[in-house]
């Protein structure tokens, strides 16, 4: 958008003669805010369901932060040791406490709302990274990541991991007795880091753990630092969505250089802020239905005590299951004297290090396998990126595998298993269950787009035998609407890479040869198994093979003319 | 190959296409876009019956709303919380349910309101490609070097730049240093490796802080154990600290049920089957709590690794690699349950540092 042309000696229009128009005068007059007015009110946003996923992560975040301004109101980030006076609730009266705990408690059973609000805040921190996740899926798994918006995918990776931030550095404030063990697993995780665990496990607690420095060094990082980072890198990735206007669904007329929907004013102003008050509302439903986090009943932190069944909050469960997957047998190593405890390093460290970098890479890998460097803005159907999918559903398999392990516990005793046969399954399931998640996904796909190209080529079946006169039966296939079958053959299935061969015309060899081979090899495993999209000629062929799964020219319209009074039994 | 995408005629689409990327069909055997689907009105677009009643419909979803945040308010000076839990319970639940029907009768009204009155025509708008032209860039790329030109960076020694480039890259330290050299404390990590068990120091329960005799320690029973302290000590940040590495879990095993403990040649670690062991889990430094009187087991609740109190804590299952320490113990002239020394080893998870 240029302001450059904007010419601000030129003659005044008309007077505006209503207050809007008077406002509106005077505001443009001082900001040039008519040029973003005219470049935005009628701006055009693609409309799918899926859209509103990213919406509902950005609306939790503003409950987080409305409910989150009344707790800082009530709550005192302070581990000085007082003894509970307030009579409410009877168990913890007289006991001696953290202020933070004490504070938790008055504001859970003194203030007004205050549990409420307490309630909302800790939903909305779930609500917020299960929004996220299931909109980071919509994105893998329709290619929105791909070409120009790799960077805000990696954006998002932040937000997504920040999130994570946020909410275990909150999770921990109360400094109640499940907070408290939480904290003591992650200095257990920090000690574990080579050379600098030590160091760094002073560094966070301000001295051995628990000290009396870490509540308020986490509230600190929980109301300032993250979601500070949290809010400007909102602002960047939205900035960015806008700049490069939003991704469409593929459909009838939607290309790479067009977008297709409704104008921000008025539908999306009246849909998104309806979400908005929808977010809200269903958040504060969930505040004052469910109660969550009853720090009463786990008491202020003990370092002696500890109740079975204690979970972290779900986002954070693969991690407990990573690190209770990991046989500690032969796993803790010494070097030349120093200890390296892989039992911990490895399933705390090394496991998110590789789910991570997996999701940073993915888009940069799949346009090097592809040799893509186009923009696109219409997105894939799953089904037409079948390794892409599989990898996704990999993933995932992963993600919840480890969740699962992470509630272990909870599984044994539900269903009266032993805890040592349920661990010994996932630690098998974590190598297994997405290599098959993968598989099948991949031939699902694979089995979709066949699916696709059958409808594509023959038809629906509508259901309607017909009898010829030489006694031949067959069923009546209706061709394909334009749009259904637009849907359908609107995909791209590359081929693996070809790349130049080993030596050139003169029998040298090619330098960078190997490297070549390598990606091609890569290549190969993305875009071996593939389905091309239906062709006309193919469409033509098939009509004309005669297996009379579609009838033409008279002997249809004769067909069709009849049918009215076919029965439609199947 | 992006054909597929674009109309046929667009040849300079084309030239982007990467040439190695093979493509299974050639672009003129492509179908064509069929362009946007054919309109469907709704039924408040033809009937004005349908449309006056999506309107009457919004309406009331406002009207409720503010039905709802008189109802928060009403709630709010009617219904206190009276401090029982049920009080409290009360309380949030209708104050949480008059603001959820403020928010969800806006939320839905604004939602009905798009989607059966708004104008659901859709538009279609151009997207330029993002790169900026080729004029622009040369432009930009000028720009800069005209601006590098002015700065005079360009052809000067390298001193100059080495010495704008180190001064920016240095100061932060100033402030980096002080900040990381307090946030610490001590730095002083050698307190890791020991805990402030000493020699004959009693045995005391934990919370209550009551001295142990031996005598009431019956065999099968469990006791969490701390050093006895003052009262006093007791109420401090450094009493927490202390007792998240001192804590120690104490079971009376039937003396021949004992396989082994720790003890090292010609030394007696337990008191006629009475053993005791770091609570402070080997893996991650929970506190190691559930004991199973039959097997002798002890399991850590966080992550199930599971140790064998009659085996010298050895670990038979879980992510803990080591033994939980033990801690010797005697009983002094009185009866009661003494240390006869710090742990041997450091307690809880491992570090890089442990051995050293």
């Amino acid at each position: 958008m240029s302001t450059a042309t904007h010419d601000t000696t030129r003659e005044a229009p008309a007077e505006p003669t209503t207050p809007i128009g008077k406002a509106a005068d005077y505001l443009d007059q001082r900001t040039t805010i008519g040029v973003l007015v005219k470049e935005f009110a009628r701006k055009v946003f693609p409309d799918h369901w899926s859209f509103m996923l990213g919406e509902i992560a950005l609306f939790s975040f503003v409950v987080l932060i409305a409910s989150g301004f009344f707790l800082t109101m009530f709550f005192e980030p302070s581990m000085a040791l007082t003894t509970y006076e307030g009579e409410h609730p009877a168990n913890m009266h007289g006991q001696l406490m953290s202020v933070a705990f004490s504070s938790t408690l008055e504001m859970s059973f003194e203030v007004r709302g205050g549990l409420l609000m307490r309630q909302i805040h800790h939903w909305a921190a779930l609500i917020f990274m299960a929004s996220i996740v299931v909109h980071m899926m919509r994105v893998f798994f329709t290619g929105a990541f791909r070409k120009p918006r790799e960077l805000n995918w990696i954006v998002g990776i932040i937000l997504m991991i920040l999130g994570l931030g946020a909410g275990f550095t909150g999770y921990s404030l109360p400094d109640d007795v499940l907070s408290g063990n939480g904290l003591r697993i992650t200095d257990g995780v920090i000690k574990s880091i080579p050379l600098i665990g030590s160091p760094l496990s002073y560094f966070v607690f301000g001295g051995e753990f628990p000290g009396h420095h870490i509540v308020p060094r986490l509230f600190t990082l929980h109301i300032f630092v993250i979601p500070g980072i949290l809010l400007a890198l909102i602002a960047l990735h939205l900035f960015l969505m806008v700049l490069q206007k939003h991704t469409q669904y593929p459909g009838g007329g939607r290309t790479d250089k067009n977008v297709v929907g409704y104008p921000a004013a008025p539908v999306y102003v009246a849909k998104m802020t309806g979400n908005f008050f929808i977010v809200a509302g269903v958040l504060t439903l969930m505040g004052a239905t469910m109660s969550i986090n009853n720090v009463w009943n786990y008491g202020p932190f003990d370092p002696s005590p500890v109740s079975a069944g204690a979970q972290p909050d779900w986002y954070m469960l693969f991690l407990e299951g990573s690190l209770r997957l990991m046989p500690g047998q032969g796993t803790e190593w010494v070097i030349g004297g120093f200890t390296l405890p892989l039992n911990v390093l490895v399933p705390a460290v090394v496991i998110p290090g590789i789910l991570f970098t997996f999701l940073i890479v993915y888009p940069f890998l799949e346009a090097r396998v592809t040799g893509d460097k186009r923009e696109h803005h219409v997105l894939d159907r799953p089904r037409n990126k079948p390794v892409r999918t599989g990898l996704g559903v990999g993933f995932l398999a992963a993600f919840i595998i480890l969740a699962l392990a992470g509630s272990n516990d909870l599984i044994a005793t539900h269903f009266g298993l032993s805890i040592n046969s349920i661990t010994w399954v996932f630690r098998i399931l974590i190598f297994v269950g997405p290599v098959f998640a993968y598989y099948i996904t991949k031939r699902i796909c694979l089995g979709l787009q066949r699916k696709d190209r059958e409808l594509v080529l023959h038809g629906h079946e509508s259901g309607r035998i017909v009898r010829f006169a030489n006694g031949e039966y067959i069923e009546v296939h209706t061709p394909l609407d334009e749009q259904e079958r637009w849907l359908r053959v609107n995909y791209e299935a590359p081929a693996p890479l070809t790349i130049a061969p080993k030596t050139d015309a003169r029998g040298v060899k090619r330098k960078g040869y190997a490297s070549d081979k390598r990606w091609q090899g890569l290549s190969r495993f993305f875009y071996e198994d593939r389905v091309s999209p239906v062709t006309p000629a193919e469409v033509e062929a098939a009509h004309s093979h005669g297996e009379h799964d579609q009838l033409d020219g008279s002997e249809r319209q004769a067909v069709e003319a009849g049918a009215g009074t076919t029965s439609r039994e199947h | 190959m992006s054909e597929n995408q674009n109309p046929p005629a667009d040849t300079s689409h084309e030239v982007t296409v990467a040439p190695e990327a093979g493509t299974a069909v050639g672009p003129a055997e492509r179908f064509t876009d069929p362009g946007i689907p054919e309109h469907k009105h709704r039924m408040t677009d033809t009937d004005p019956r349908a449309a006056k009643r999506a309107e009457r419909t919004v309406t009331f979803l406002f009207v409720l709303s503010v039905l709802g945040t008189i109802g928060s308010i009403v709630a709010y000076v009617m219904v206190p919380p009276d401090g029982t839990t049920s009080g409290v319970r009360l309380s949030t639940l209708l104050l949480g349910l008059g603001l959820a029907v403020s928010l969800l009768g806006i939320g839905i009204a604004g939602i009905h309101w798009a989607k059966a009155l708004m104008g659901d025509r859709e538009m279609v708008q151009e997207r330029h490609p993002l790169a900026s032209s080729d004029e622009t860039r040369a432009e930009a790329v000028k720009d800069l070097n005209d601006g590098l030109e002015d700065s005079g960076v360009v052809g000067r020694r390298g001193v100059l730049k080495g010495a704008f480039f180190g001064a920016l890259a240095l100061f932060p330290l100033a402030i980096a240093v002080p900040l990381i050299g307090s946030v610490g404390g001590d730095w002083n990590i050698s307190k890791f490796k020991h805990t402030m068990w000493k020699q004959g120091m009693r045995l005391a329960i934990d919370p209550s802080g009551r001295p142990i005799k031996a005598s009431d320690v019956t065999v099968g029973s469990v006791f969490h154990v701390v050093p006895e302290t003052t009262e006093e000590f007791r109420e401090t940040h450094e009493w927490i600290t202390e007792k998240s590495k001192a804590v120690v879990l104490m079971v009376r095993l039937n003396p021949e049920d004992l396989r082994t403990d720790q003890s090292p040649e010609g030394e007696t670690w337990s008191h006629e089957g009475i053993v005791a062991y770091s609570k402070i889990c080997t893996h991650v430094g929970c506190p190691v709590a559930l004991y199973e009187q039959q097997t002798h087991h002890l399991l850590c609740p966080c992550h199930q690794s599971t140790f064998d109190i009659a085996d010298s804590a050895k670990v038979v299952f879980g992510p803990a690699n080591r033994r939980l320490p033990q801690l010797p113990i005697t009983v002094d002239s009185d009866g009661y349950l003494v240390a006869q020394d710090d742990f041997a080893e450091p307690i809880g998870p491992s570090f890089w540092e442990r051995l050293k």
